[in-house]
């Protein structure tokens, strides 16, 4: 009997290592991005060099992320991992830790100009960002992909990372950013375009969660949401109440539900109120490939078609 | 004053829905919770709102985000939980507390299987708990039917309920409906913490079940008056929870489950039936 154990033992063991022995032969770059606005970025940059895979997939809410032992195994056969940085992955230091990851982490937003709770136009007040904050007083806003220009940021980022890990692919690496780049100029000459065709007294809007500070701070756009920063949060009768009075006084035309978050809140104003319910908008994750909003720029063409048929009329 | 205890649901919608839908639920939930306190079945609601979770991912892998498929799934899940848990108790060694825990906890790692199967990172259970503010004329319609059906059928089986507590020997020598009883007493438990999940959120219908009815064990010591202590401390809480969310800015389920610990704070303290309070004055001695 002991015998037929130790065989069987030592069997199972010849398979796992001839199979890990087997693992793919193919010398892409393996790269994780956190969520995926970022892995469509690194996939843009990385082209036919990388294979991405990302942790927090379409639809899905990076703030209210739970790793499973599939990620960390994941993480940890990757050579590069991309994240977004300002607090958005709370998750992530656990979970480099945890997988005995040995690569490089690149902050995709570093070298970006926070803006804090308080600072955002449109804002109604940073007890909602305290309410957050464990400590400090200002919580930066990790959403800082919403504005395009910090978008370019992203990209010479990603890139140098990517170089970085792979110095072979270095103009292969340069050529695809340079064309993304040049394609992120084009969408933000289009964006500011569209806003500007609406009448600057309909330039507001209702959301969910405070997920496009940048967006409103980069184009002009004023941004109300009853629930904070994150979509852990939880409304109080007075948030609610004052939306609804703002709406009320200043004719806030337009509401917004949001692809991540439980759109009944919203439902609630919108029917009280009578603002037009103006459509689904991608802040925290794109949509699956066959929807709406399957890239970063197309995220942005959604979000301001949206916009702008909503607010124009 | 008067003004500023009504202003708010005067002006707003959103709030006399919200008043509305608690007070439905503060007239449905307490007696229930009497009972389960009773029974010493009080952690009962906890373990359903995990305990569902197995059903929902069911109803969503069939369906998609459908909130009526996961509820339903969801009260099909939290149903088979309770039955099941009510069953061992009654045919085994086992008393309630073990047998729902084992039952709960199973459903519980089946459901974070089933979810983590699809891969996907939607938090299902974070969609399926609603939030009182945002009642829709469907969720107010559903509540206010399930109290209808669970009052009625509290008041059909009153008298075997309260007897099944007290003395169960007694009550299946006298009668054959001793089983039948319990186990739709479980069923009216699933079904109004189920509505109440998706209505108000897992705080929410758990607290308002449990705290008023915990809270008036200390101010009468028979079961009509239990229940008709625990539902008026519901209403007073709800009303000034919803007051509170508003003036204070404070979220609306918290603030009013605190209002009900707060009644139930001040009950241990001074309640008339075993108040401290009471406990520690000197008394009377009588002499000769």
């Amino acid at each position: 009997m002991r015998r037929h154990l130790a065989y069987s033992l030592a069997l199972a063991l010849a398979v796992l290592f001839g199979l890990s022995g087997a693992a793919s032969a193919d010398n892409k770059l393996k790269a994780v991005a956190s969520f995926s606005v970022l892995g469509d970025v690194v996939k843009q940059v990385g082209g036919e060099r990388v294979e991405v895979t990302t942790l927090v997939g379409p639809n899905g809410d990076a703030h209210v992320f739970n790793p499973t032992p599939a990620t960390a195994k994941l993480l940890a056969s990757a050579d590069i991992f991309f994240v977004n940085g300002f607090g958005f992955e709370g998750w992530m230091e656990r979970l480099e830790k945890s997988s005995g990851f040995k690569g490089e982490v690149v902050v995709a937003s570093k070298g970006v100009t926070p803006l804090t709770m308080g600072e955002e136009n449109g804002h109604h007040q940073d007890d909602h960002g305290d309410a957050h904050d464990e400590g400090g007083d200002e919580v930066p806003d990790p959403h800082a992909w919403q504005s395009l220009a910090n978008g370019k940021i992203y990209v010479a980022n990603i890139r140098d990372g990517l170089i970085a890990a792979d110095p072979e692919g270095k103009a292969d690496y340069e050529e695809n950013a340079t064309k993304y780049l040049a394609a992120i100029d084009a969408e933000e000459a289009a964006v500011k375009v569209a806003i500007a065709k609406l009448p600057p007294e309909r330039r507001r809007i209702i959301t969910s969660h405070d997920a496009f500070g940048y967006l409103a701070d980069a184009y002009g756009l004023e941004v109300i949401s009853p629930e904070g920063v994150s979509t852990e949060s939880e409304a109080s009768a007075q948030d609610v109440a004052m939306i609804i009075r703002q709406i009320r006084e200043e004719q806030i035309p337009a509401v917004f539900f949001e692809n991540v978050t439980d759109r009944r809140l919203l439902d609630q104003i919108a029917r009280e109120t009578g603002a037009k319910i103006g459509g689904v908008l991608y802040s925290d994750a794109l949509s699956k490939a066959d929807g709406p909003a399957p890239t970063y720029l197309g995220m942005f063409r959604h979000n301001i078609g949206a916009l702008s048929a909503a607010l124009s009329s | 004053m008067i003004d500023a205890l009504f202003q708010p649901f005067i002006e707003f919608a959103f709030m006399r829905r919200a008043l509305v839908g608690c007070l439905i639920i503060s007239m449905t939930a307490p007696p229930i919770g009497v009972f389960l306190v009773l029974r010493r079945m009080s952690l009962m609601g906890d373990a359903m709102g995990h305990a569902i979770l197995p059903g929902a991912a069911i109803g969503y892998l069939l369906a998609g985000l459908s909130l009526f498929a996961m509820s339903l799934g969801g009260f099909a899940a939290g149903l088979a939980v309770a039955l099941a848990a009510g069953l061992v108790a009654r045919s085994t060694v086992l008393r309630e507390d073990a047998s729902l825990a084992g039952f709960y906890l199973v459903s519980l790692a089946l459901g974070v299987m089933l979810i983590s199967a699809r891969g996907s990172n939607v938090d299902l259970l974070h969609l399926l708990f609603g939030t009182v503010l945002a009642l829709d004329d469907a969720a107010l319609i559903l509540i206010a039917a399930i109290a209808t059906v669970s009052l009625t059928a509290l008041a059909v089986i009153y008298r075997p309920l309260v007897l099944e507590c007290f003395d169960p020997q007694f009550l299946r020598s006298v009668s054959p409906l001793s089983s039948t009883t319990h186990l739709l007493f479980l069923v009216l438990v699933v079904l109004n913490l189920v509505a109440g999940f998706q209505a108000l959120g897992t705080l929410m219908a758990v607290g308002i079940m449990l705290l008023p009815a915990v809270a008036a064990r200390f101010w009468v010591e028979d079961v009509a008056g239990m229940i008709g202590v625990a539902v008026g401390a519901a209403f007073v809480a709800s009303f000034t929870g919803l007051l509170l969310s508003y003036q204070a800015d404070v979220p609306t389920g918290p603030a009013v489950i605190l209002c009900c610990g707060a009644f139930y704070f001040l009950s241990i303290l001074v309640g008339v039936k075993g108040g401290i309070i009471w406990g520690l004055m000197p008394r009377k001695h009588l002499e000769a």
